[in-house]
């Protein structure tokens, strides 16, 4: 059975990854060549050489990056996969589309929008390439405490739920969340490294089409994960206990 | 809790879990390629490199950016 949800997991994000493709191509990528543009523009001004271009735009922006997001979304829906092997069953919710869309929403704040909170998506010519170990070993780090803090919460929220019911009990755990999450964050290192001449709107503009590209990816694996498992015989069906 | 449950609408079902020792293995070997996947595209030369030049990156340079990993 582990087998089978791994496989549907990775061909969901398959799926995903597709329409994840589609949304870059129309939100995102624009927004690269802009900031490509801006990059260009700011190396010019200060006298630098362009970048030598040791891939080709034209293939970074279809080869590459259908490449990219269908190796992200076919790895995340593995994952996503195993993960729901796990929970079901273990986390209270019986109903396999339910607990697929629940565990989709969970790795989308856990693993999508929380680290990007603290380190947002950050356009070509944002970021100084001497601080790229800094910024990778910081993002990470994020990720790591969200996804801890994420599984523990789930956790505590069950057991919580039996003690002061499920409105109260959920609330607590999200509570919790919340609290070591802006802890983790405000310890961890502050980046700041847009140019001064970096178009504001340009920025929010790309960050806002990354997250729009992890919604879509996120929503495709727990609707269709879901809707594929709730119709799998194969998957250990629930009992009324009597 | 069964007695309680007893006539009510919400019975509490047993669901039948997948056995760890099922799972195990299959989370440790799938779960291992599957974050190898992911840090060639959102990591490798980056910070560290595994194989030489900047040809893996320059090719999911745009995915990278876009799915909000550090980049340069």
């Amino acid at each position: 059975m582990t087998r089978t949800l791994l496989l549907r997991g990775m061909l969901v994000g398959i799926v995903a990854g597709l329409l994840v493709f589609l949304c870059a191509r129309i939100t995102g990528e624009p927004e690269v060549d802009r900031a490509i543009a801006v990059e260009a523009a700011i190396d010019h001004a200060q006298g630098e050489p362009p970048e030598p271009e040791m891939v080709s735009r034209r293939i970074q922006k279809t080869a590459g990056l259908l490449t990219g997001v269908i190796v992200y979304g076919a790895a995340m829906g593995g994952i996503f996969g195993l993960v729901f092997a796990f929970a079901y069953g273990r986390i209270g919710l019986t109903r396999p589309r339910e607990l697929a869309v629940f565990l989709a929403a969970a790795g989308f704040i856990a693993i999508a929008l929380v680290p990007s909170l603290k380190y947002p998506a950050s356009p070509p010519s944002v970021g100084k390439p001497e601080t790229i170990g800094l910024r990778t070993a910081a993002y990470f780090l994020m990720m790591a405490f969200s996804i801890a803090a994420m599984s523990l919460s789930v956790q505590a929220g069950r057991r919580w739920s039996r003690r002061f019911g499920s409105w109260n009990g959920s609330l607590l755990a999200a509570g919790m969340f919340l609290v070591v999450i802006g802890i983790v964050a405000h310890l961890l290192p502050v980046i700041d490294e847009t140019p001064a001449a970096f178009p504001a709107e340009l920025l929010w503009r790309f960050r806002l089409a990354a997250w729009e590209m992890q919604a879509v990816l996120w929503t495709t694996l727990g609707l269709l994960f879901g809707a594929l498992t709730e119709r799998d015989r194969q998957l250990p069906q629930p009992q009324n206990q009597l | 809790m069964a007695q309680t449950a007893i006539g009510s609408i919400d019975q509490p079902t047993l669901v039948p879990v997948i056995p760890m020792r099922e799972l195990l293995p299959w989370a440790l070997f799938g779960g291992l390629l599957m974050l190898l996947a992911i840090y060639f595209v959102g990591a490798e030369q980056g910070a560290t490199s595994l194989l030489h030049g900047r040809t893996v990156h320059e090719f999911v340079h745009d995915g990278r950016h876009l799915l909000g990993f550090p980049c340069h």
